[in-house]
């Protein structure tokens, strides 16, 4: 039998959340006679070409190339997962959801105390186009199972990670349940 | 059990009460855990939050108001009552600003506690992003507004037991904010930090200044443990 495809993604996040997926050390090889490791930064595959199992998302929307690729994995993968707290409520980034992006912008390039002589917004149009505010990917997408925690432990992830593929509910113990 | 005692059942349990005790204290007293949020044992009841409310005698009430009687019958942990406590708690985080990784209260949070220990693993309503102002003016304490939760802890204690009435409440609805004696900065009033109000505070947004991160992972006062085990691990008497 064909072993489960897993994907993975980092959108508005910091990749700490990868990071802590590596962090299962030893289990890494436990993991990959699990699963296929399909589309992810981690295997530099750019599309899909195959229907995938499992999505991990790490990340909100901050712009609309994180729009097209949440949905290109709600498209693709059967259970789409938020793994961190980006994901589930725009953590961090989202801090500038209270500000306003012009305003944002205006204090990041042009008035802010480090800026040195006229400064400027970046408006290349290779640059993704942000969007209004940093949404978290249920709002964008469908999304089957949240994993809070910034990040969630490498411990939480395995746990997570080996209930789904034994077709166990991926309820978390309560020392694992952080949104920190 | 003096003759003054009487006994109401909570959750199928014989509790003991007292005459004039509310359903809350009496269940602490018990070792019953009931959620709560504005309820604090040094402060006079307000019923403000709502996560306590419980079937008692068969109509909803609010526990920490609700004063004991001889014979009444409480179910609080049900799957009804859990809930809509979870909707209480997903309204609260999204319309606040709740950014945990970053918030110094985390991890000793009461709002996130209650999360945890009703199992919430992501909002199911969408998030507000209001915008609530900062008080950074006094030496000793920070009010972060994103954060409240208006359960009115502060109010209560500034007023009852500090003698000072340093906060209220203004606007109403979605709109009501929490008011530094009326407009003024938190540094403009005779607010201390070892008040009884800057110490109740069950969110980040009362805080002490340079306090905060001090407690590492894992010993915070939620790490290990739900919040309510401490009331839980409460010895439960014989009611006889
Ligand atoms: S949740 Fe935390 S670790 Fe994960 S991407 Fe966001 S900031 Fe990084
Ligand atoms: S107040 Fe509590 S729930 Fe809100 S951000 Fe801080 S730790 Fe999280
Ligand atoms: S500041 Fe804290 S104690 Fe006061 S109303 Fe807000 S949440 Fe409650
Ligand atoms: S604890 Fe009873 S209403 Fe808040």
């Amino acid at each position: 039998m064909a072993k489960p495809r897993l994907a993975t993604c980092s959108l508005a996040g910091c990749f700490g959340c990868h990071m802590s997926l590596l962090d299962i050390d030893e289990r890494l090889v436990e993991l990959l006679d699990l699963v296929d490791l399909d589309k992810s930064p981690l295997t530099d595959k750019k599309e899909f070409d195959r229907p995938v199992d499992i999505g991990l998302v790490e990340g909100g929307c901050a712009n609309d190339h994180n729009v097209h690729t949440l949905r290109q994995f709600r498209k693709n993968c059967r259970i789409l997962v938020s793994v961190g707290a980006c994901a589930i409520t725009g953590g961090v980034p989202a801090m500038r959801n209270m500000i306003g992006l012009k305003e944002c912008l205006e204090e990041a390039y042009i008035t802010g105390p480090t800026i040195e002589g006229k400064g400027m917004i970046p408006n290349d149009e290779d640059l993704p186009l942000l969007l209004d505010r940093v949404y978290p990917s249920h709002e964008v997408v469908k999304i089957d199972y949240f994993l809070p925690g910034c990040p969630p432990s490498g411990e939480a992830i395995w746990f997570f990670l080996k209930a789904l593929l034994t077709g166990r509910e991926p309820d978390l113990p309560y020392r694992m349940l952080k949104y920190d | 059990m003096s003759d003054q005692d009487f006994l109401i059942t909570v959750d199928g349990m014989k509790v003991r009460a007292k005459r004039g005790q509310t359903i809350i204290s009496a269940c602490d007293a018990a070792g019953v855990y009931i959620p709560r949020l504005c309820h604090h044992p040094d402060l006079k009841p307000a019923g403000h939050c709502r996560l306590c409310s419980c079937y008692i005698d068969g109509r909803r009430a609010s526990a920490c108001t609700m004063p004991a009687a001889p014979g009444m019958v409480v179910v609080s942990n049900n799957e009804e009552l859990n809930n809509d406590r979870r909707v209480v708690l997903d309204m609260l985080f999204v319309e606040g600003n709740h950014f945990c990784p970053t918030c110094e209260k985390s991890g000793d949070c009461e709002l996130q506690a209650l999360a945890y220990r009703l199992g919430i693993t992501a909002p199911s309503l969408t998030y507000q992003w209001p915008k609530r102002e900062i008080d950074a003016s006094h030496p000793d304490v920070f009010i972060d507004r994103n954060t409240c939760v208006l359960c009115s802890r502060c109010i209560r204690a500034s007023r009852d037991v500090d003698g000072k009435s340093i906060f209220g409440f203004s606007g109403r609805g979605l709109g009501m904010r929490l008011n530094i004696d009326s407009e003024t900065k938190l540094s403009d009033t005779s607010f201390a930090a070892i008040d009884k109000a800057a110490k109740v505070c069950p969110v980040g947004c009362i805080v002490i200044k340079r306090t905060g991160y001090r407690t590492p992972i894992g010993r915070r006062h939620f790490d290990k443990a739900p919040i309510g085990t401490d009331i839980e691990a409460c010895e439960v008497g014989d009611p006889e």
